[in-house]
């Protein structure tokens, strides 16, 4: 497979050729409130540069700044047989998920893709939490498993960027199957020692956490996400505990030991460049390629 | 006394009633009271059966968290014929929702692990209602790591509402633990047979029961969520937990179907817990018919077996 010559430059255009309308030239901040200039809020990695906020980011904006020149090649995962169960609550799910499709443009909820970060050959999965809450079905599985096996095939590291509200319930016992299923695929990594590292992003719960998104060799997260088993409200109803303050944040998972590192956004392509070059064994990192994550986008386009 | 179930209420009456005849009269025998007591004990023992023939998910996920089933230490206790308990994680404290231990399987040895309910107010607070903390799962990854340095089987016993969602819990990484706990389901290079006695909740379940072999008894449920839960996200209406149990398809029947559990024990009529006896030695005979399987293939084989049957997860519809 020659993927160099599959990058996905027109992704870029589409992004850029947007209307920039008057109604979407200002995004208001959902934590502080500070106006900010759509523009400046995309350079910026959707984090506000008032509070600091993270914002949610699209998987192509994050492959995009992740990727160097934005370059990458997206890895074809295999379908899965369409709501085995025929699943329907308030709507049948066959629907619910045709119609999450037409909105959001994409299969699932985990995109796979190959490319460079700082000139090394990285495997990348990024989980998009605006398909059905991120939620791990048997295709969020099957993702995986791709992206091992491209892991796998080209020796490269397998990079998992995490975002779910948890299990897919409308695939009930299939969804849960998922658990075992992707940490065979994950312990495949660790037999041909290649680094699996997570990037635990705002939320990241349930059986998500509680399978792959908690094995990583290295787990990054950044500020402020949500990450737990059950989540506030359940423990609240459930145990009628008080929550402290912060409980289940991302530093408050540091403090106890949870995770190796907090880091904000655009910083974790530097981090990741130089934590894969000696996970890799690879000689040191030029400097000249550790970039700002900004600046991809603009030397991608030129 | 009899613990009965929402749709039993009749059958409570009738056998209420029988009970009464015959105990007002033990001493004078009273032929026409006895009699009666016949009759309501046929009429009883019929309704059972029609009760227990067109038993919807909904009635299923009742008798699989029937109080008087037989929770892991009864099958412990009445199927091995030795058993040494393991306690503790090494870490933090010992979690009494997840028991286990060195046993013997009419000779075989093995190591046992399961979720632990308890049978009265006093026991179930002890085992939290078979609701494990961290400390559970990594006691129970410690047991599977022992079984595997000794080549014993592991059999497990599942019977969980779910893993504890509680502060302690969470701080001390409840995710973690189950994930790392599947994980060495995963790679332990001996037998794992798991056997879904009551409630297969979710997680907490999953993190024992990632098998080579999954049996299930007749009446037990599997589920990502329990049909209340469900309802409630779902339906944004926790009564519609019968539309929920239905939708799950968390029965046994259906999951067999699917290809996620390999082997149904079938229960005594009117459920396990109506006649233990009964279904005590069923559970033993197909343990020891899944371990036969594995005796002549090596560890290796033994461990591809297990993820590859994950793997292939999926591709069955119902
Ligand atoms: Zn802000």
């Amino acid at each position: 497979m020659n993927w160099i010559s599959n990058y996905v430059r027109p992704k870029i255009n589409a992004i850029f050729s947007k209307k920039d309308t008057p109604e979407n030239l200002w995004t208001k901040c959902p934590s502080c409130g500070m106006m900010l200039f759509h523009r400046e809020v995309k350079d910026s990695l959707y984090v506000c540069n008032g509070c600091g906020h993270h914002m949610q980011i699209s998987s192509t904006e994050r492959l995009l700044s992740l990727f160097d020149g934005g370059i990458y090649s997206p890895i074809e995962t295999e379908d899965v047989l369409e709501d085995p169960l025929q699943f329907k609550d308030t709507k049948k799910y066959a629907e619910r998920i045709r119609e999450t499709r037409k909105i959001t443009g994409e299969k699932d909820a985990m995109v796979i893709s190959m490319g460079d970060i700082g000139k090394l050959k990285v495997t990348v999965a990024v989980q998009n939490f605006n398909f059905m809450g991120g939620s791990m079905g048997m295709a969020v599985g099957n993702s995986i498993i791709a992206g091992v096996n491209n892991s796998l095939k080209h020796k490269t590291p397998f990079v998992l960027f995490s975002a779910a509200g948890g299990a897919r319930m409308q695939e009930s016992i299939l969804s849960l199957m998922q658990m075992p299923r992707s940490i065979v695929a994950i312990q495949s990594l660790r037999e041909e020692k290649l680094p699996y590292v997570v990037v635990l992003t705002n939320p990241t719960t349930g059986g998500v956490t509680a399978s792959y998104a908690m094995l990583g060799d290295v787990t990054l997260a950044e500020p402020n996400a949500l990450i737990c088993f059950a989540g506030p409200r359940v423990i609240e109803q459930t145990i009628r505990e008080k929550l402290p303050e912060g409980f289940q944040k991302s530093e408050y998972l540091l403090e106890h030991g949870m995770i190796d590192q907090v880091i904000p956004r655009d910083k974790i392509k530097n981090e990741l460049i130089i934590l894969l070059h000696i996970l890799m064994k690879k000689p040191r990192a030029i400097r000249g390629n550790i970039k700002k994550a900004g600046e991809e986008k603009s030397s991608a386009l030129k | 006394m009899q613990h009965y179930l929402e749709f039993e209420k009749e059958l409570a009456t009738l056998e209420g009633k029988a009970t009464e005849l015959r105990s007002g009269n033990s001493s004078s025998g009273n032929p026409a009271d006895n009699r009666e007591a016949e009759k309501l004990e046929k009429k009883a023992s019929n309704l059972l059966k029609e009760l227990y023939n067109e038993l919807t998910p909904w009635h299923k996920c009742q008798i699989a968290r029937h109080p008087e089933r037989p929770h892991a230490s009864t099958y412990i206790e009445r199927l091995m014929s030795e058993f040494i308990p393991l306690s503790g994680d090494r870490k933090f404290s010992e979690d009494k929702a997840i028991i286990g231990g060195l046993a013997r399987l009419n000779d075989l040895p093995l190591v046992v692990i399961g979720h632990e309910k308890g049978n009265d107010t006093k026991s179930r607070i002890e085992h939290n209602f078979g609701m494990a903390r961290p400390e559970g799962y990594r006691k129970a990854t410690r047991l599977m790591e022992i079984a595997d340095r000794f080549s014993l089987p592991v059999i497990t016993l599942i019977d969980t509402p779910g893993a504890y969602p509680g502060k302690g819990a969470e701080e001390r990484g409840q995710a973690e633990a189950i994930a790392s706990s599947i994980e060495k389901c995963l790679q332990i290079k001996v037998p794992l047979i798991s056997v879904i006695i009551g409630e297969g909740g979710s997680g907490g379940a999953v993190a024992l029961a990632s098998s080579n072999k999954v049996i299930m008894l007749e009446h037990s449920i599997y589920s990502v969520i329990s049909p209340e839960g469900c309802a409630s996200i779902l339906w944004k209406n926790s009564d519609k937990m019968r539309e929920a149990a239905e939708a799950l398809r968390l029965t046994a029947k259906d999951l067999s179907k699917l290809g996620v559990i390999d082997e149904i024990i079938s229960e005594p009529i009117g459920g396990a817990h109506r006649n233990i006896d009964e279904i005590i030695p069923r559970v033993g005979i197909a343990i020891e018919r899944s371990l036969k399987k594995y005796h002549k293939q090596s560890p290796e084989a033994i461990l591809e077996d297990r993820r590859n049957k994950f793997l292939n997860i999926g591709k069955l519809r119902l």
